[in-house]
């Protein structure tokens, strides 16, 4: 592998990151990011608060599980009166 | 007798105590806007109305519906993806000209304040982190969202919103970029 392929921009570096959170980044991937970490320590920082981002989202998600919303008895009773008026109306 | 020959029926009347919470927690999932998934329950049960001598009792009731449903989904995608430029306010943070690729100086990211804190606030920082989710582009939202909160497969999501692979991890990675600057703005400054 030449090193000319092996390097990429801080772009290329962070859409990297993004991915490997998912655990979708390649093999290949990962080794050119490593390699541009080595150069470059704002896309080391931004990686950090990637991986810090991803668990504030396990937050973000319990505090949207205790926050959720449903369909009120309200919004039911009001839908119920729409199908009623349909089938008169049919 | 046999599974094969069972003809479902519709009783409209039935529908709201039977689906309608089914059909809501369905569409929140993927579109976390909750006045519109209402809107999109609604429509979906009218649609149903309207289309109902096209069912063919092939499959349940709830099937039929979610397959409705599933229609008006990936068209409020449709609609709220071809907005172009409009609504979307995507801050770049990557230089275009000669330094193409690299961080654009003022954006580039900053240390954190507490930011490796084992003991971060976690039901403050959530509902911090969902302010920012708010924020995003309607479409950065639901597609960051399906992925990251409900936790939904790549090719789910792309099967689900008709996009391709790269175009969903494109869009992760701005709703990221933009999230994590959002966070930085507004819970880690120092």
């Amino acid at each position: 592998m030449a090193m000319g392929k092996m390097k990429i921009t801080c772009e290329e570096a962070t859409a990297i990151c993004t991915k490997s959170q998912y655990g979708a980044a390649t093999l290949t991937d990962k080794i050119k990011l490593n390699i541009h970490f080595m150069f470059c320590k704002v896309c080391r920082l931004f990686s950090k608060q990637n991986s810090e981002l991803s668990d504030m989202c396990a937050m973000a998600k319990r505090y949207q599980e205790t926050h959720k919303c449903c369909l009120s008895a309200e919004d039911k009773e009001k839908l119920k009166a729409q199908i009623k008026e349909f089938d008169k109306e049919k | 007798m046999s599974e094969e020959t069972k003809i479902h029926t519709l009783d409209p009347d039935k529908w709201i105590d039977a689906y309608a919470d089914y059909l809501f927690n369905y569409t929140i999932a993927r579109v976390s806007d909750a006045e519109k998934a209402k809107d999109l329950v609604q429509e979906t049960f009218f649609a149903g109305l309207k289309s109902m001598k096209n069912f063919e009792g092939k499959a349940s009731e709830r099937t039929w519906l979610i397959s409705i449903l599933k229609r008006k989904i990936i068209d409020h995608y449709r609609k709220i993806n071809s907005k172009k430029g409009k609504a979307e306010v995507r801050m770049n943070f990557y230089q275009d000209s000669e330094r193409e690729g690299d961080w654009i100086e003022e954006r580039v990211p900053q240390e954190w304040n507490g930011g490796a804190d084992a003991e971060m606030e976690s039901e403050e920082l959530g509902a911090a982190l969902q302010a920012c989710i708010q924020k995003l582009p309607e479409k950065y939202r639901m597609v960051f969202e399906m992925k990251t909160i409900q936790g939904f497969e790549t090719e789910d999501i792309c099967n689900e919103l008709d996009i391709t692979s790269s175009n969903l991890w494109v869009i992760i990675h701005r709703a990221r970029t933009q999230l994590r600057k959002c966070m930085e703005d507004n819970w880690f400054k120092k």
